[in-house]
């Protein structure tokens, strides 16, 4: 296939979803960005690899209306740089920054070539990815000075947080740029928690890396599970039992019903108001004890494998899962009634964190804080794979780009989630749970997969052995971090906490 | 607001009125808290250390003071700075970024201090291996460990015997 405007010839990939594999040079690749970029399209993710094939090569992944395009080239090994693209992409900045740190591929003419995730573990001039790296060596701890930006003025003054924060959250480091309580300029360090998980992928078996992927980032398992499966799937062109896609969805939507749960208490919390925390915390337990006692597992961790799926549900567990799913709709319709009439949590929420669609768009944010702010993208409602094409899935959306959008859309998503909780515990087809499935050699595949965040991507290259050569995992964090650098822009530090819940942005998911 | 109350009252009938598996480790959960407040006969001060765990570790944590288990409850607290801590709950792996903010976070945390590594990364590097560029492995390989709690994730009442196990191990007094 040849998308209308580009000069590139794109394969199809055996995938569930519309996704396209295609092979260019240095212009290609520059030509590409620019298309994509005029026609509306996303970036999905930008990776690259030297354990694949023979020569190193970089890749992006974007979104267009045809579906999932991924654009290649390959480099000079001598000399591995492309063209920047970050600014037709201005989410691809970090990215092209990681890509150096791991695998020193230079990005041409990039405006901000600071380190992204290398702070003192490795000299710069070693590249962790590299196919001649050794994993096991440990370098002695390097200088660790990194250039913030500084903002000046008179009464201007700056707050460091982090990176272990006060509470019970992932480590990263802020800085506010201040006047009184004024927030003017948020920067982010984020890298913390780095601990080489795609070095780590690098020769492992299927049943290894798929259990590594679901410890990509926690609260996501479920998602990076199926993303590697299909990923995996995509690779081997199998396909899993209809039952085991079902029961897939039925996890996939489970884990969104959590973790709205859980932010949706948290957020109230954060506004002071307590009994959210008490109520919805409450709720979210009752559902994880269900997770546990119907899938043995409370967060659903090593429940999807490539080929199906690792459990069964009987028909007590579909009754009480039923059960739950209609006393959860009551509650949370009462709940967010409460939510509506009070006032005091509607002062903190609305107006507050704001990202307008145009600004939304211009930076690419993604995912769950995306469609609070206009941008309509939801992969289940876009490209309905199996079993959502079954389903007729609403996509849900705001406009106002604050934190009431974000809490509104979150109530919204937990009513459509459990109609599609019911819908897949009623329609549950029987039969196998898993398909036969082994790593054809030095073939690739991707996944694709709408999480409770947003889309989650897994490339995956197989080895001459059938093992992994390269997997790469996108976290839509990615793209939504530096929205939050904006979003804070204005308001007040005290509700920094409150916009960054609003967020609630996974920093595993993105230090990898 | 009356709304509000009325939700409250609600809820409170039905907790009450849980059924049997609930109730079980209920009881189980109130005897961990007896046992705790028996041990210190005051309030333990926690803080958490996320040195690089994936984050699942931190879901069940965080559940710890939900209404059913309800640890504040018992006079456990999570405290926001080292310096107001007895103990260090500590999620793995370390991951060398972490290295120094741990070890300076361990030095912060006033003497008698006790330390519990959490989860099966927390414990040996789980999953993520035991030592690479960019890992230290398991918290002990950069801190004192008192007590260890393994689990992906430990589930909350594990979380609660692993506390207990490491006050009664050590008092902090």
């Amino acid at each position: 296939m040849r998308p209308a405007g580009l000069e590139v010839d794109f394969a199809a990939l055996a995938a569930p979803l519309p996704m396209h594999r295609g092979r260019t040079d240095a212009d290609g690749w520059s030509a590409c960005a620019r298309h994509i970029a005029e026609a509306g399209g996303r970036l999905v993710s930008l990776w690259g690899s030297d354990t694949s094939r023979d020569e190193p090569y970089v890749a992006a992944a974007y979104a267009s209306a045809e579906g999932l395009l991924w654009v290649e080239f390959e480099l000079d090994r001598a000399a591995p740089a492309y063209p920047d693209i970050a600014r037709l992409f201005p989410a691809a900045g970090r990215m092209q920054r990681a890509l150096f740190d791991l695998l020193g591929f230079r990005a041409e003419q990039a405006i901000d070539v600071r380190p992204w995730l290398r702070h003192a573990a490795w000299p710069e001039d070693v590249f962790p990815l590299r196919r001649d790296f050794d994993p096991a060596r440990r370098f002695p701890a390097a200088g660790d000075a990194y250039p913030f930006v500084t903002v000046e003025g008179d009464g201007v003054h700056e707050i460091a947080v982090g990176p272990v924060h006060a509470g019970i959250i992932e480590p990263g480091h802020f800085r506010f740029s201040v006047v009184g309580e004024k927030v003017l300029r948020l920067e982010q360090r984020l890298g913390y928690k780095h601990k080489g998980i795609e070095r780590r992928f690098i020769g492992m078996d299927l049943g290894q890396g798929a259990q590594l992927a679901g410890r990509v980032s926690g609260d996501s398992t479920v998602a990076y599970a199926w993303a590697f499966a299909m990923a995996a799937e995509t690779l081997a062109g199998v396909e899993p039992p209809p039952r085991a896609l079902w029961l897939r969805a039925l996890l996939l939507e489970r884990e969104r019903v959590a973790n709205h749960l859980g932010d949706l208490g948290a957020l109230g919390n954060d506004a002071a108001f307590g009994f959210a925390l008490a109520r919805f915390s409450g709720l979210r337990e009752d559902w994880l004890r269900d997770n546990g006692e119907a899938f043995g597992h409370r967060l659903l961790m090593d429940r999807i494998c490539p080929g199906g799926v690792a459990c069964e549900l009987d028909a007590a567990g579909r009754e009480r899962l039923l059960a739950r799913a209609d006393a959860a709709t009551g509650e949370l319709a009462r709940m967010r009634r409460i939510f509506d009439e009070h006032a005091g949590l509607q002062d903190r929420f609305v107006t507050t964190g704001r990202v307008t669609p145009a600004l939304a768009a211009q930076l690419g944010l993604c995912g769950l804080a995306g469609r609070a702010s206009g941008q309509a993208f939801d992969l289940r409602a876009d490209f309905p794979w199996p079993p959502y094409d079954r389903l007729a899935v609403r996509k849900c959306g705001h406009h106002n780009g604050d934190v009431a959008a974000r809490v509104e859309l979150r109530f919204d998503e937990l009513f459509e989630s459990l109609r599609l909780i019911r819908a897949l515990l009623v329609g549950l087809p029987d039969g196998p749970l898993r398909s036969e499935l082994a790593l054809p050699a030095l073939a690739s595949g991707a996944g694709w997969v709408e999480g409770w965040r947003g889309e989650v991507f897994v490339a995956l290259d197989s080895d001459a052995h059938g093992r992994i050569a390269r997997c790469h995992c996108h976290d839509p964090s990615w793209q939504n971090w530096p929205l939050l650098e904006h979003a804070v822009i204005g308001n007040i530090v005290p509700d920094f906490p409150l916009i960054n819940k609003s967020f609630n942005l996974s920093y595993s998911g993105q230090d990898l | 607001m009356w709304r509000i109350l009325r939700e409250v009252a609600r809820h409170r009938r039905v907790s009450e009125a849980l059924p049997e598996p609930a109730c079980e480790w209920q009881r189980e959960g109130q005897r961990i808290q007896h046992e705790i407040l028996r041990v210190l006969g005051r309030a333990l001060a926690i803080r958490e250390v996320d040195a690089g765990s994936c984050n699942g570790c931190e879901l069940e944590i965080h559940a710890l003071n939900n209404p059913y288990y309800n640890l504040e409850g018992a006079g456990i607290r999570f405290v926001a700075s080292p310096r107001h801590a007895d103990l260090l709950l500590v999620t793995g792996p370390v991951s060398r970024h972490m290295e120094t903010a741990l070890r300076r976070t361990y030095e912060a945390t006033p003497a008698p201090k006790l330390v519990v590594a959490v989860g099966d990364c927390g414990c040996d590097g789980g999953i993520f291996g035991e030592q690479s560029y960019a890992s230290c492995g398991g918290v002990a390989r950069v801190i004192p460990v008192d007590v260890a709690i393994t689990g992906c994730p430990p589930a909350p009442i594990d979380l609660m015997r692993g506390i207990l196990a490491a006050v009664t191990a050590r008092p902090p007094d």
